[in-house]
């Protein structure tokens, strides 16, 4: 059996206190929930930081060579005279170069996202309780597993009890 | 030496958000127009859209059965309305994208409260934009002609074409912004979902929510994502109507052939963008009762954005005949002089003074802040930037270098039913969007009231 203790707080104030509270004793899979991003809780997590610039790296690179490539080949094997200009004319090829490699960024930065933040995900345990649901709204909770290194749901109680928490809700996850 | 402070000074600034709003109540506004009652207002100005819509449909089936003949085009001037319509709502769209990405990287927290907004106009105006040049083919059929699509004949476009560089252009532009739209209202839909009564809502909610759920971890991507959109959509909004520019200035026709037109086209696209916003804007914080996200505050910043941007404009009108002068070149010359006094001096006249005269009042704290006086300007200045871009189109084709090939063109009832048609669209989209998504960012609005601070309450 698993379970998921989800705890709120009242505030943005309180909830980065409890991150940091956690980070402090340890814990590093807990994770935190907002209905929207808070200032500071990166680092009050200790998380490293995003991956997706080196994706988007990657995308636009791969965009900018398609796009030169594209047009070179095709301005070879399909030669047309326009007022004389050579078939290979770089400089006419910038536009739709800086466009697929602007194109291939984007496709890269919300697909990479996606992939990195595991979505679309219809389904978690955090959906089964309808107190979780103010989350998106005014909500800020923090959600440990039983899995993570040290759970222990009483030391846990007493430490979020020193933090002002405002619930607790215990989620058990049974098979 | 030891400097004392003697006296304070607290610098207020006026909030973004109308004091005494909750996180709570933020979401119970911007939820309103989605789960209360269809208004009947909402209805009657659908079924108006919807029949331009139909009015749209039955003259692109004629023009697609009959051909451009039926259009108003002629010898000297073979591009009309297809191409003023296609500038026009493409530089509509382009407000849309300054607010979201340019004002996002310079940190323009009052954007938060417009920018779902104008993101949707710049999608649906982008819309209506793609379908003049689908149809000004002649042969529609083959608009797959304009990608490089491998076919049978072996045929492939001329990437020497700014014609071309237009498709790319315009496609990337419509996909990029219409990504960044949708990531931005990932959060918010699961807000709605999360909010939902009925079974089929929270499913289409849910599904298109992907599963969001506020985690930090997911927050953090998704910051960068939307920073890197931000970035990209930055030098793409300057290079879309820079390429719409080169459709005209790469010919070298006088009148078109002139350096000055890539910064002038996209300063006049932001202006006619922003006055598009503030029309629509103003109508719907009145209808929806938004008037404590969107304040006066934010409808004035705009209105300062529309001076600037049309005094831009005004100054590349002055300039482009400084430099017909200055060249010495006749044809050039003689170009301008014809725009301003010859038979369409009415149109050039109509463009100086909706764009350049209306946008003055601005300068008046009073003009600025008055709801009815910035209704009328952005009304006048969303007519003059139509006019703007057929007083280019029109006046520089209609008289050729040889007398001989001079002529006028007047639309027909198709090109001006076609017109109206594509506003049908417009606000078809628009209505349903106002109704079934959020029309104010949720998630970016709250970030913006001090109460999202993590260091909120505590003494300094």
């Amino acid at each position: 059996m698993n379970e998921i203790l989800l705890a709120e707080f009242s505030n943005p104030n309180k909830l980065i206190k409890a991150a940091e509270a956690l980070t402090d004793c340890g814990y590093t899979t807990y994770e935190v929930y907002s209905p929207f991003p808070i200032h500071g809780m990166d680092d009050a997590m200790n998380l490293k930081h995003s991956k997706l610039g080196w994706i988007v790296l990657c995308g636009g690179a791969t965009g900018l060579l398609t796009g030169f490539f594209l047009q070179t080949w095709v301005s070879l094997h399909y030669p047309l005279i326009i007022s004389g200009k050579p078939f290979f004319s770089y400089q006419a090829f910038i536009p739709v170069t800086f466009e697929l490699m602007v194109l291939f960024s984007a496709f890269s930065a919300v697909f990479g996202m996606f992939a990195l933040n595991r979505l679309p995900q219809h389904y978690n345990p955090l959906f089964k309780s309808s107190y979780f649901r103010k989350v998106t709204s005014h909500g800020f909770f923090i959600g440990i597993d039983s899995n993570e290194k040290g759970y222990d749901r009483e030391k846990l109680r007493d430490l979020f009890g020193t933090l002002d928490v405002k619930y607790i809700e215990i989620i058990e996850d049974t098979e | 030496m030891t400097i004392s402070t003697d006296s304070t000074i607290q610098v207020k600034r006026v909030p973004l958000v109308a004091p005494g709003e909750t996180f709570e109540s933020v979401t119970e506004i911007v939820s309103k127009p989605m789960e209360m009652k269809l208004p009947s207002w909402w209805l009657i100005t659908f079924c108006v859209a919807i029949s331009g819509v139909l009015l749209l449909k039955s003259m692109l089936a004629y023009l697609i059965w009959e051909g451009i003949g039926i259009w108003g085009l002629n010898n000297p001037v073979g591009w009309g309305y297809a191409i003023v319509n296609f500038v026009f709502w493409v530089g509509i769209g382009h407000a849309g994208t300054l607010i979201s990405a340019i004002l996002f990287l310079f940190r323009q927290k009052w954007r938060t409260a417009i920018n779902r907004f104008a993101e949707a106009m710049t999608i649906f105006a982008v819309i209506c934009a793609g379908i003049f040049p689908g149809v000004h083919i002649g042969r529609q059929w083959l608009a797959y002609w304009l990608f490089p699509i491998p076919n049978s004949m072996g045929m492939w476009p001329n990437f020497k074409s700014p014609l071309l560089w237009d498709v790319f252009a315009v496609s990337t532009y419509f996909t990029v912004s219409l990504m960044f739209w949708y990531v931005g209202l990932v959060p918010d839909l699961a807000t709605v979902r999360d909010r939902a009564k009925g079974k089929i809502r929270q499913m289409v909610y849910g599904i298109f929510s992907l599963g969001w759920r506020g985690s930090n971890r997911h927050w953090q991507n998704y910051e960068k994502a939307y920073l890197l959109l931000a970035a990209l959509a930055t030098p793409l909004v300057l290079s879309v109507h820079s390429i719409v520019s080169f459709d005209f200035a790469v010919s070298q026709l006088p009148g078109w052939h002139t350096t000055i037109f890539p910064p002038y086209f996209v300063a006049g696209a932001i202006f006619s963008g922003f006055a598009m916003v503030v029309t629509l804007m103003v109508l719907a914080r009145q209808l929806f009762n938004l008037k404590a996200l969107v304040t006066i505050g934010h409808l004035e910043r705009m209105n300062q954005i529309i001076l600037l941007t049309g005094m831009l404009v005004g100054y590349a009108y002055g300039m482009e005949f400084f430099m017909a002068w200055y060249s010495g070149y006749q044809y050039e010359t003689f170009a301008f002089i014809n725009r301003a006094t010859g038979p369409y001096a009415w149109a050039y006249w109509i463009m100086v003074s909706c764009n350049v005269i209306s946008p003055q009042l601005f300068w008046f704290k009073k003009c600025r802040t008055s709801i009815p006086i910035m209704f009328v300007v952005s009304i006048f200045v969303n007519i003059g930037m139509w006019f703007e871009r057929f007083v280019i189109t029109v006046t520089s084709l209609h008289r050729d270098f040889l007398p001989s090939s001079w002529g006028y063109y007047s639309p027909t009832w198709v090109d001006v039913c076609t017109f109206i048609g594509s506003f049908g669209l417009f606000f078809t989209l628009f209505l349903l969007f106002l109704r079934f998504l959020p029309v104010i960012s949720i998630a970016e609005i709250k970030n913006v009231m001090p109460e999202a601070d993590p260091h909120h309450g505590e003494d300094h």
